[in-house]
């Protein structure tokens, strides 16, 4: 009786924690991975895109974003929308068709939010052409292209032997005896036309503008039928002799123009009368007489303004351009061959539909391309490019770090949307805008900072759904390099020089998508942004450290250059890799932004490691992987430089001499690798595995790791602090440093003005001169010598110090300074807090010891209560070789849950992982895209839009629907009522994803904190209940 | 004519083991033989104790011409020969008969006679040198909990400068269960290197399936994941087996057993109750370990990693301490003189660079970074003491 009365009052006197963690893959940021196919809808103004692995996208307005995945990952060829309907058909490269519906989702409960059921994508029907039988090959009614007509109750399906199958929408069901085989237009055909031979595959259907019921079909040979469907009859044949690519209808439905394999486009007339057309009216090859690359497709518009634009894509000559990936605008005598860096997948224009209308009137070409979407805006003059609100290419340059801040002040922010805006120059509406974002303003301003192998740092917006870029600063200007920084033009798209120049073709290089980078010594290694101070450390691949202050005028100021050596006169040391960037030395205009201050440059000019900036403190620290510096940028002075071991400083990680030749091999690589088709990339992996069985399996040799490994020098990481480190009565500015042996430097550190005035008492009144100084203080060698992750200094109370500013500038609670601090090192094995001043360890959590995996990240995360507000939780978030995340509390170090996230095959996504403070986090899924997932129930960043639409907006259908969907919506509905409130229902991005294996799966903690007291009496009471989708 | 040849180094005990060649006419007596010996083993001047193994695996002394005849002739072709240091237990030469001591080395060990928990009582003719001399690097533990197929074997890493010196593999390991013969994917010790911890041992084997590591079942375990357990383990290693070679956990009597090979021994000390010479279990074994070693043999018992703290005691730096610190003297030597400067003159640019000298310096040498580990030394105390006191001097001020 007494412990249960006991055990009552606990409850009831200690606040009732209650913390959700969770896992929840909310959205993909940045540019499809391999997109194949593009769709429009012009009366929802939705656009759609299909990628190989089978994963349709479709973008409305910033915010508006949906995604469905084939239960396949077959390549998606063509989509094609059901306009106004919320509808989309996809065909897959396995030869089958999709009908994909937006569907209104029901609604559900997050974390205890109750959230208003969303639109989602979702897979209706599938419909596959059956094989003729008698014919072995499948391939004849291989579906090379769809058409749907503009009533939306009939599919045209052309197909590789020739024949024109109709299908009934949106059941998608054959219509028997309807179809159309090729025997019944030769049949009609003049017997010299004929010859004997197949007219080829379909290879483009288009409905006649005007006359419902009437379709071109374009024979691969290059004859052309217009065939009236009702009647079932030919109604005219254009007899073409050029190999045929595509098809398009002039407005009026009086002529149509046709694109050919040999580089040429005819115009054709449609009279009456004469049921043959030998001779197109007329016909030219825009970039001839030398052979040229087909037209892939072709689009004629007209305008009111004047002569019809035309628009397509290829037809460069072979010899000189053939490898250009080119789309040419045409109109009158204007003339622009767009030049992109990638393949053009597909493309389209922006137009007035409404048939009452009687010209086109385009405004914008919308172009996918392999890597990136670029926009044209056809009604201002000169034809610019639209910056695009989303899609970024992020790896228009290889990402190579990134950083996130979150919760911006405005002041900052402002400064950088003012500095973004007038890179980008003016403003222009977006063509694509349809749906509505119906998710609420973010509470906090965040940004995403990625820095890429070109030397740029970009800033995007990554406070909602939509990735935005704001502002990109190039690092490269500070330095001499091969490449002029002149040359490149921040905007190619709005250089007017290009149009005038006397080239033929009339090139114009649009885009951003640029792997190849001119200097890898430029890429960037780490990025640091105090954001109260606007102060921007970046550190980069030679050794160099800049520091950039934000400004809102343009300057021209010289940038104070440091050299620091840090192998101070160390003899008989050489350094064979890349000499350090050459600075500018003559004053340079810094538009408005992030202007640099000062350039620390390490000698040996090594890669640096790690950095980090107390903007309280002015100070820098910087490591490679021959020692670390600190560098008190105020007084523009080395403090010290430091290596952390004599002869590995000497030795360096690996060979030097490679790494330049290695980083190029590199960043060939990449393009290439993304360039590799599935089908290659598959057969690759085959011939690899098959390789692999031939030789002995694969051993792993078991050593501890030695203190000689070359590469344990590397500075690792690096922290500021003010804490106890001299005793325990006196706090002061500290440095720590951990290396990838193991081991952790602790320096003290006396800075003019900061803690106890010492430094300024002992060096007499009023020495405004005074130098940072630093000591070593501790030293500790880790004993298992693996490498340090990460370093943070607890507080009294087990919290980690806040940033510089934030405690002095009252914006967050000041650190707890009366009881004992503690220092948190985790290594690639262990996680240990050991206390301070006296260095000892309190606890630890051996995590390679238990679970066979390593730290490869590590954040402190604050997770807020969704029941009560004001309540939060530090804890230790921990990501792992695997792929896995794990949550530790802290400084406890007791493990509170596991979620498998990244695959663990995925390298680069696990290692380009980034937290965010308040338990989200970015991964790439691909050079291109990032994905965002929250361990917070508390904090979600997901699309949540709706949509008019001309039907009614069905709710999801049960699960005994038509088609067994991955999404499985049913099921979810099914467990929302067991998981106790909890979500039950997910968005499909959530499931949706290809490229991870994560389970998705949502685990309710309810954590009942005990006093001490009791919980030796009795384990902490866990009440769980999960449930898994997969 | 004497050509031998090295064949193995045992360590356990420090024992070596040597084979080599010799004519059965060719040594002419004790004398000679003994001398030959001393020089084989490089133990010139050591005075040694010979014995030798007969055919029934008894231990025979060899100590003047007629029985190390009579041990030449019941050679076929192997004769083994078992040398003890004398010095080791001098007063159990004065009192021993041959007979007792026929029971008390080596061989007799391997039996598992119930008289073997005698031994250490009634026995002082053992030749064993005192366990202080010898360093554990292996033992067997657990073998009251584990089943008779398995075997638990832990390595101590630390005091030796060998490699653990082995690889493991994936498998397919095959478990009898009631629903019939399973297979499932296993991890196994793919190659053993020459002169390696692990081989040396002789505890562990090719193919032998890695069940446990540390405690922790490895089942579902990739590879990498095995591999980064071990090595994280690595000072301290406690591997479960399956060992391929199933034939060693049944006693058997003499036959294939060498006197000198030690993994012999310990595969038959399972079971038996601990003899001397017989790797203890775990509990036992620590009081021994290694002397030289540095003292972390039993972390993993303690949970404690030892990692090396070296507190730089002289924070702030002052003048007193500098004087006591010899580690950083290259640059504390002008510090005295230069810090009370500070205060007016502006720094050089390279203010600490002489820190990792002393970090070296204390890195190598292993004693006195453990006695700082440990607790401070004296000198860095009291120097600590004074460093208060001035700061306290600064504070009032």
């Amino acid at each position: 009786r007494e412990i249960y009365l006991n055990l009552f009052f606990y409850i009831a006197n200690v606040p009732f924690s209650l913390v959700y963690f969770c896992l929840f893959q909310t959205v993909e940021h940045g540019f499809p991975h391999q997109p194949s196919a593009l769709a429009f809808d012009p009366k929802l103004q939705l656009m759609a895109i299909g990628t190989k692995s089978g994963a349709i996208k479709i973008y409305g307005a910033p915010g508006v974003e949906f995604t469905g995945l084939h239960k396949d990952t077959t390549a998606v060829t063509q989509m094609h929308f059901l306009p106004g309907q919320g509808r989309l058909l996809s065909l897959l490269d396995d030869n089958t068709i999709h009908l994909w519906e937006l569907v209104a989702g029901p609604p559900r409960e997050v974390g205890g939010v109750k959230r208003e059921g969303m639109v989602c994508l979702q897979e209706v029907c599938s419909y596959s052409l059956p094989g003729r039988p008698g014919i072995e090959s499948c391939s004849a009614t291989r579906v090379t292209v769809l058409l749907l007509l503009r009533s939306c109750e009939l599919l045209c399906v052309g197909t590789e032997g020739g024949g024109v199958y109709f299908l009934d929408l949106p059941r998608l069901s054959l219509k028997d005896g309807q179809t159309l085989l090729q025997d019944q237009v030769t049949q009609s055909l003049p017997e010299d036309y004929r010859c004997g031979k197949s007219l080829g595959p379909v290879e483009s259907l288009q409905e006649h503008p005007q006359q419902p019921g009437k379709i071109l079909i374009g024979y691969s040979r290059g004859l052309v039928v217009l065939w009236d469907l009702s009647t079932r009859h030919a109604n005219h044949l254009f007899l073409g002799k050029q190999q045929l690519e595509s098809l398009v209808w002039e407005r009026s439905g009086n002529s149509f123009v046709s694109s050919h394999s040999d580089g040429g486009y005819s115009v054709w007339a449609v009279a009456s009368g004469n049921p043959y057309t030998h001779q197109p009216v007329s016909s030219s090859i825009p970039y001839g007489p030398f052979p040229c690359k087909a037209i892939n497709k072709i689009l004629w518009r007209t305008a009111q303004s004047g002569s019809p634009v035309l628009l397509y894509s290829g037809g460069m000559p072979r010899a000189s351009y053939g490898d250009r990936h080119c789309l040419t605008i045409q109109q009158d005598k204007e003339h622009v061959t767009l030049d992109f860096t990638s393949r053009v997948i597909d493309f389209f224009t922006v137009h007035s539909v409404e048939l009452e209308k009687e010209f086109d009137d385009p405004s914008a070409l919308v172009v996918l391309l392999e890597e990136e979407l670029v926009v044209i805006d056809l009604q201002t003059p000169g034809w610019p490019s639209l910056p695009t609100p989303y899609l970024a290419p992020l790896h228009s340059s290889a990402i190579t770090c990134s950083c996130h801040v979150s919760n911006v002040p405005p002041k900052l922010w402002e400064r950088l949307v003012n500095a973004g805006k007038a890179q980008q120059g003016q403003q222009h509406t977006w063509p694509i805008c349809g749906g509505k974002n119906m998710a609420p303003l973010p509470k906090q301003q965040e940004l995403l900072l990625t820095g890429h192998e070109d030397g740029t740092v970009r800033f995007w917006d990554a406070s909602g759904v939509a990735l935005t870029p704001i502002y990109k600063l190039s690092t490269a200007s500070v330095f001499h390099t091969d490449c002029d920084p002149s040359d490149d033009p921040q905007d190619p798209s709005n250089d007017p020089d290009a149009q005038q120049e006397e080239e033929w073709p009339p090139f114009r290089k649009v885009g951003c998508f640029d792997p190849y980078s001119d200097d890898p010594r430029l890429g960037i290694q780490k990025i640091s942004l105090c954001k109260y101070s606007n102060k921007l450390v970046v550190a980069g691949t030679a050794g160099q450290v800049k520091l950039d202050m934000d400004n809102d005028e343009r300057s021209d100021h010289l940038v104070d250059v440091s050299v620091v050596d840090l192998l101070q006169d160390r003899e008989g040391f050489t350094w064979k890799g890349h000499d350090r960037l050459e600075p500018r030395l003559k004053p340079a205009p810094f538009p408005p932004g992030f202007q640099p201050l000062v350039l620390v440059q390490c000698l040996p000019p090594a890669s640096v490691t790690a950095v980090t900036l107390h903007a309280e403190w002015n100070l820098i620290a910087f490591g490679t992987s021959h020692g670390f510096g600190l560098f008190d940028y105020h007084r523009r002075n080395a403090v010290c430089t430091l290596h952390p071991n004599d002869s590995l400083a000497m030795e360096g990680p690996l060979s030097r001499v490679k790494s330049l030749k290695k980083s190029l091999r590199q960043s060939f690589r990449r393009i290439r690798k993304s360039r590799v088709s599935g089908k290659k990339r598959v057969q690759e992996a085959n011939a690899a595995l098959a390789e692999q069985e031939e030789v002995a399996p694969v051993q792993r040799r078991i050593e501890p790791r030695s203190a000689d490994d070359s590469l344990s020098g590397v500075v690792r990481c690096l922290c500021f602090a003010d804490t106890f480190l001299r005793d325990g009565t006196h706090h002061g500015p500290t440095l720590w440093a951990g290396t990838n042996s193991g081991s952790v430097y602790a320096y003290a550190l006396e800075v003019p003005g900061v803690g106890l005035g010492r430094v300024c008492e002992r060096s007499g009144a009023g020495e405004g001169s005074a130098c940072a100084e630093a000591v070593l203080g501790k030293e500790i060698q880790l004993m298992h010598r693996a490498p340090v992750v990460s370093i943070c200094v607890l507080d009294g109370r087990g919290k980690p110090l806040p940033d510089p500013y934030e405690a002095s500038r009252d914006l967050a609670t000041a650190p707890d300074m009366t009881n004992a601090h503690s220092v948190l090192i985790a290594s690639e094995e262990q996680l240990k807090v050991f206390s301070l001043p006296k260095v000892s360890a309190k606890t630890k959590f051996k995590l390679t010891a238990h679970e066979g995996c390593r730290v490869r990240k590590v954040a402190m995360v604050v997770f807020s209560s969704t029941a009560q507000e004001d309540y939060s939780e530090h804890t230790l978030v921990c990501l792992t070789n695997l792929g896995d995340m794990h949550l530790f509390s802290i400084p406890g170090l007791r493990p509170q849950v596991r979620y498998d996230c990244i695959r663990k095959e995925d390298i680069s996504g696990i290692a380009s992982c980034v937290f965010t403070k308040n338990g989200q986090g970015f991964y790439l899924i691909s050079p291109s895209e990032y994905e965002r997932f929250s361990l917070s129930a508390k904090v979600l960043t997901e699309p949540l839009c709706s949509i008019h639409l001309d039907r009614p907006l069905e709710p999801t259908p049960a699960s005994d629907g038509p088609a067994a969907q991955p999404q499985a919506n049913g099921t979810h509905k099914n467990q929302t009522s067991q998981a106790e409130g909890g979500s039950g229902y997910t968005h499909a991005h959530t499931h949706t994803h290809t490229h991870t294996h994560a389970h998705v799966c949502f685990v309710i903690f309810l954590i009942f904190f005990l006093p001490p007291r009791l919980s030796f009496l009795s384990s902490p009471l866990l009440f769980f209940s999960s449930c898994y989708f997969s | 004519e004497q050509e031998y040849h090295r064949d193995t180094l045992l360590l356990i005990f420090e024992a070596e083991y040597r084979r080599f060649a010799l004519k059965r006419n060719g040594p002419g007596g004790f004398q000679e033989f003994y001398h030959l010996l001393q020089t084989i083993h490089r133990i010139p001047g050591v005075d040694v104790l010979l014995g030798y193994a007969d055919i029934h695996g008894d231990l025979l002394p060899i100590n003047n011409d007629d029985n190390f005849h009579k041990a030449v002739s019941s050679a076929n072709p192997l004769l083994r020969i078992i040398i003890t240091k004398r010095e080791d237990e001098p007063v159990v030469f004065a009192t021993n008969s041959l007979q007792r001591r026929k029971k008390g080395l080596g061989l007799t060990g391997l039996r598992t006679t119930g008289s073997s928990s005698t031994h250490q009582k009634n026995r002082p003719g053992l030749l064993i040198g005192s366990p202080q001399d010898f360093r554990q690097i292996s033992s067997i533990i657990d073998v009251d909990i584990l089943p008779e197929t398995h075997r638990r074997v832990r390595l101590h890493k630390h005091g030796t400068h060998k490699p653990l010196g082995f690889y493991i593999r994936d498998g397919v390991s095959v478990r009898v269960t009631p629903q019939g013969v399973e297979k499932v994917p296993g991890v196994f010790i793919s190659r053993l290197v020459r002169g390696g911890l692990a081989e040396s041992t002789g505890l562990l084997g090719v193919n032998d399936e890695i069940l446990e590591v540390n405690g922790i079942d490895v089942a579902g375990k990739s590879l990498d994941q095995v591999t980064d357990m071990m090595v994280a383990n690595s000072h301290n290693l406690i591997v479960t087996v399956k060992p391929a070679n199933q034939r060693n956990n049944v006693m058997h009597r003499g036959s294939k057993m060498s006197a000198g090979n030690t993994s012999m021994r310990s595969a038959g000390s399972t079971g038996s109750a601990p003899s001397h010479d017989s790797p203890s279990p775990a509990s036992q074994s620590n009081p021994i370990t290694a002397s030289n070693s540095v003292a972390e043999g039993d972390s993993e018992d303690e949970d404690e990693d030892g990692d090396l703290i070296i507190e730089n005691d002289s924070l702030p730096p002052y003048v007193s301490h500098h004087v006591t610190n010899g580690n950083n003297s290259n640059h504390n030597k002008d510090s005295p003189s230069r810090r009370p400067d500070s205060s007016t003159m502006v720094r050089p640019l390279p203010q600490s660079v002489s820190m990792p000298n002393s970090v070296g310096a204390s890195l190598s040498n292993s004693p006195l970074a453990m006695s700082n580990h440990n607790g401070s030394p004296t000198h860095t105390a009291s120097s600590s003491q004074e460093s208060m006191r001035e700061d306290g001097n600064i504070i009032t001020l």
